[in-house]
């Protein structure tokens, strides 16, 4: 029922209702003036659920949002604004949340007490996994996913300030005021659409004014102020090492304005004051999950704030002074107070309603909602009619933060509830009732005073000037459980009532900890919130101790639950791995290639010509065009590294395994790099452009890894060597041009031709190429009489298309991945298919290039007697028995006669292809003593792929084997 | 976390590689042995405590870094260039 004719409204949706909305209000403000009690039902009974609270801490109110790729699960009600269209569904109920069939639970519930499942379906044990696991899980649980991508966006940001001010409550407002007002950086976040926290929610006066018009004024001036930064909708949601604080923004307008949904912000303060305020906690009293029944501080919200009545007669239970405030502002807004029951024999109050002290509430009736209330008094029961009961049993100070670091709060007898450990989180100090100072003017000193006690601390002076409020005592008398018949709740999102507590303590999980784990009491989204304290209590009082000897669980972050897509935003499809492409990139695709992806490159595979129906074809006749004319293949994607310094070549003797100090100018040389730990790392060719002037090639793969190794090389181990290293991989379009008329095709494009004489086998230096400086290397990764050729990067694609069109006027052409992978395959060469991280140089056969005559990176570890010898499994080729019998990466190789199994694996094959230049399969891989082996038949076996072949071990070198066509 | 980087100033962790244990500083010669060589390469603490470990400022200015920290009570105690630490 709404107390005033509202001017705006929108309308919304529940399960296919139409419901009238007000701007700016949660949708459960909406469902109550609508007079929709029941809206959930439980995760494990299926009980009727109505909305109990009217903040983030909301245990009942789960709904879901949208549909489709748009659907989002277990939404507060509470929390979620109202907007035209919205889609909003009640979730765990069916047919209908008014008649759900598993509200049969409920029925059986005696068996279905904490723990049941540990004790019910031990046995027999297969059938946990096909039958009792799917049943419970679809039995219980909440809101459902659609199963289908999820189209929005998400963002992440950081900001940076000398004052977090965390939550803008009374407290928060005067510590933004009093920093900013003294020059500090101020970010003040608060989870609310509005600012203001209860001030917005409560009837009272500050400095002489009503306090929302109070509150109007100090954002007026915190707005105007440049160094203030106010974020609403924002909850901060855990504290981190060194100032850090994550916060989850919900982004106004969302989805429906093309805005993201939110962004995951992580601030980083000097000093951070936790205004966090206070979260009422619920007694315990049978049957006080009935719709309807609610916390008195959220009736005061809905009926203050959005002038909502959440009944037509509203009873109102509590143990404390608020009980009487919530009567008193429910008869000022003309709602009927069917009675306020105070658990205290002394309270007194004030109004037109009747009052019981000493009294307590024993039992609830309604089906689908609250009818009436059985309550026990000095004098006997008595039975109330109420469609409404707010109850108060008190505050608990919002600690959670001050937890976020390994901190435990502190007990309070007087407030009856845990409070703040000072220090807890480095930086972060705490003020107003989060850290049990309940008063509004309480919370307004402590605000101003506390923040000004951090910007001394930052250097700035601030002056303390604090408006005059309300000043009251909180007066409280615990009561945790009210005995009675029926089942008494405690955490209502786990459904775990006192029973269940008194049940873990009963079976000896006496800890807290296991109380937790065996109820699951506290585990449910909102973290028990609003249970914990209430648990603690139930479980101090079952074991004969006292809460403070109890102790309390661990509140970790998150404060509120965060999607897993807002903290990766930014991080999904493409973002997550992004591509880079070569210069030559959309010329391949031209060509039909299909591209693969080498680490977040994408290379061509191979370029298909019509006629060609299987990549084999084409990849075969690539090959050719390499072996008898010429082809071209972009090779800008491996790391090149350009190395400077008077000490570049003795940095590149200590990273390499051989030595490049004796390397002439102008000439390039092939080097191992190894680890430390003796294996290998990574090979390629280095060039001496000049006396203190090389560049590295580096592996694809590898690129980055190689750079940040010369980087460590250069300031951790050998800071005494003068040389500097850059990546340049960008900067340089670099393509192979190889085959027997590489020079022939070259000397179409270069400004001056070249000769074998000026430019042997293994040559480099720079060339003029078509009026573009451009380096000239003579190397050779397929055997052939090749050189790779180099432009700066806007020329790539240009130089790329100019080859291509001149190599098919030859009778060659493009060549990709495939046929790159056979030409060094049918070479020997390795990649890191056999370099992959646990051979050694002895391994691959170069024992040889680890150097004597001097000291490098992996030398001494190399050198250890277990990497070498006849136990090691070495670099072998393997040739099968003709075309028909092709070979199986990954598959092992045994002995022939052998079982093949895994004790007698004797090794691993690494790379296979199909060469058609030796008109077999041939694959490459690592044996037992291998290189003693040559000539030998071994057998190939690959469970996976149930491949089965006879192979002979030979020379890894399967094709030219004295190098004569690279030279020639 | 935020480690004050000493050419950038203080940064998210993010930025920043880890390595491990600043031990590796202290490279033994070629002939110091088995014993030594097996020490630096496999041989490590795990304090309870103060560590002294190396990061790199890979999102930064890639310097290498001696980062002194506890690994009880999460604090950075400082940031120094390796080249620093090593000369």
């Amino acid at each position: 029922m709404r107390l005033a004719t509202p001017e705006k409204t929108v309308t919304f949706t529940f399960d296919g209702q139409r419901i009238k909305g007000v701007p700016g209000e949660p949708v459960s403000a909406a469902l109550l003036a609508a007079g929709i009690k029941l809206v959930a039902r439980s995760f494990k009974y299926h009980r009727p659920r109505g909305i109990m609270s009217a903040g983030s801490e909301e245990q009942n109110a789960l709904v879901t949002v949208g549909r489709g790729t748009a659907q989002e699960p277990n939404v507060r009600a509470t929390t979620l604004e109202v907007s035209e269209g919205l889609e909003v569904f009640s979730q765990n109920a069916w047919p209908s949340l008014k008649h759900d069939v598993m509200a049969v639970n409920d029925l059986v519930s005696p068996f279905l007490a904490a723990g049941f499942y540990y004790k019910t379906f031990m046995w027999p044990r297969s059938f946990w996994e096909k039958l009792y696991e799917p049943i419970i899980r679809r039995a219980a649980g909440l809101g459902a996913l659609s199963g289908e991508s999820n189209q929005d966006t998400y963002e992440k940001a950081f900001a940076f300030c000398d004052v977090l001010v965390i939550g803008a409550g009374p407290a928060g407002l005067m510590a933004a005021l009093t920093a900013g007002r003294a020059g500090a950086d101020v970010v003040l976040a608060d989870e609310d659409t509005a600012m203001g926290g209860r001030l917005l929610r409560e009837r009272e006066d500050v400095d002489g004014k009503p306090a929302a018009d109070w509150v109007v004024e100090a954002l007026a001036e915190l707005e105007a102020m440049p160094n203030v930064r106010l974020m609403t909708r924002t909850t901060v949601t855990g504290a981190y090492d060194q100032g850090t604080y994550g916060a989850l923004g919900r982004i106004a307008g969302g989805r429906a304005a093309g805005k993201p949904l939110e962004c995951f912000w992580r601030i980083v303060a000097k000093r951070a004051v936790l205004c966090a305020g206070a979260l009422e906690r619920p007694i315990a009293f049978p049957n006080n999950d009935r719709p309807g029944v609610m916390l008195a501080s959220g009736v005061r919200a809905y009926v203050n704030r959005w002038g909502v009545a959440p009944g037509k007669a509203v009873a109102v239970f509590g143990n404390n002074d608020d009980a009487h405030r919530t009567a008193r502002d429910l008869a000022a807004a003309g709602v009927k107070v069917a009675a306020v029951i105070d658990s205290r024999d002394d309270a007194k109050v004030e109004g037109d309603f009747p009052l019981y002290t000493g009294a307590e509430v024993i039992a609830t009736k309604g089906r689908h909602a609250l009818e009436s209330i059985t309550i026990k008094t000095g004098n006997g029961t008595r039975v109330i009619r109420c469609d409404c009961l707010a109850v108060s049993g008190g505050w608990n100070p919002t600690v959670h933060l001050t937890c976020h670091m390994n901190g435990r709060p502190t007990w309070d007898v007087g407030i009856a509830s845990f409070v703040p450990t000072p220090e807890s989180i480095p930086g972060m100090v705490t003020a107003g009732a989060c850290n049990g100072a309940f008063s509004t003017a309480a919370c307004l000193n402590e605000g101003a005073e506390v923040a000004a006690g951090v910007v001394a601390d930052l250097g700035l002076a601030a002056e303390i000037k604090t408006p005059s409020a309300d000043d009251a005592a909180y007066a409280i008398q615990p009561l945790w459980a009210v005995e009675g018949k029926g089942r008494k709740w405690i955490d209502f999102q786990n459904d775990v009532h006192v029973k269940d507590v008194r049940l873990a303590a009963q079976e000896n999980f006496r800890s807290v900890e296991h109380m937790k784990r065996y109820t699951t009491q506290g585990m449910a989204p909102d973290q028990g919130k609003s249970s914990n304290v209430v648990a603690l209590a139930v479980l101090a009082d079952a074991t004969g101790r006292g809460i403070p000897e109890t102790g309390t669980t661990t509140f970790r972050p998150p404060y509120v639950p965060v999607s897993i897509a807002v903290m990766g935003a930014g991080s999904q499809g493409k973002g997550f791995a992004p591509e880079r492409f070569t210069t030559s990139h959309s010329a391949s695709v031209d060509r039909g290639a299909p591209m693969i992806e080498a680490g977040l490159w994408y290379r061509p595979s191979y370029f298909p010509k019509e006629g060609e129906s299987h990549w084999r074809q084409s990849c075969d006749r690539e090959v050719g065009y390499v072996r008898e004319a010429v082809g071209i293949c972009d090779v800008s994607t491996l790391g090149k590294i350009d190395i400077q310094g008077p000490d570049a070549a003795a940095l590149l003797d200590f990273v390499y395994t051989n030595g490049f100090s004796t390397l002439k100018v102008g000439r390039v040389r092939y080097g191992l790099m190894l680890r430390e730990d003796g294996h290998v790392m990574d090979d390629g060719t280095t060039a001496r452009l000049g006396e203190t002037h090389f560049v590295m090639t580096t592996t694809t793969a590898a690129a980055g890894l190689v750079m940040r190794h010369l980087e460590y090389v250069l300031q951790a181990i050998r800071p005494d060597l003068d040389a500097q290293v850059i990546s340049v991989t960008e900067q340089w379009a670099q393509f192979a041009v190889a085959g027997p008329k590489s020079r022939e095709l070259l000397n179409t494009v270069l400004d001056q031709p070249i000769t074998d004489e000026d430019w042997p086998f293994m040559a480099c230096g720079a060339v003029s190429v078509g009026g573009v400086a451009g380096r000239l290397f003579r190397i050779s990764f397929s055997g052939e009489h090749a050189y790779e050729v180099a432009v700066p990067s806007r020329y790539g694609e240009s130089l790329f298309r100019q080859l291509v069109a001149q190599a098919e006027v030859m009778g060659g052409g493009p060549y990709g991945m495939e046929a790159l992978n056979v030409l060094r395959i049918e070479k020997g060469f390795i990649t890191h298919a056999e370099i992959h991280g646990r051979t050694t140089a002895f391994d691959i056969g170069m024992e040889r290039m680890v150097s004597a005559k001097k000291d490098c990176i992996g030398k001494a570890a190399a050198a250890r007697p277990g990497l070498l010898g006849e136990s090691r499994q070495q670099l072998v080729g393997l040739k099968s028995k003709g075309v028909d019998h092709a070979l199986s990466a990954g598959a092992h190789l045994f002995d022939k006669g052998a079982s093949h199994s895994r004790v007698n694996s004797k090794g691993y094959v690494t790379s296979v292809c199909y060469s058609p230049t030796i008109g077999t399969h041939l694959g490459l891989g690592f044996l037992e003593n291998g290189r003693a082996r040559h000539g030998e038949v071994i057998v190939l076996r690959d469970h996976l792929r149930n491949i089965t072949e006879e192979v002979e071990v030979c020379d890894p070198v399967f094709f030219d084997q004295d190098g004569g066509r690279a030279r020639g | 976390m935020r480690i004050d980087c000493p050419n950038c100033g203080e940064r998210d962790r993010r930025e920043f590689y880890y390595q491990g244990d600043a031990v590796v500083l202290n490279r033994p010669s070629e002939d110091a042995g088995a014993q030594a060589w097996d020490d630096y390469l496999h041989n490590r603490a795990n304090p309870a405590g103060e560590t002294r470990d190396l990061w790199f400022h890979e999102g930064g200015c890639r310097a290498w870094l001696v980062v002194e920290r506890n690994t009880m009570t999460h604090a950075v105690h400082a940031a120094t260039l390796a080249e620093k630490v090593k000369r």
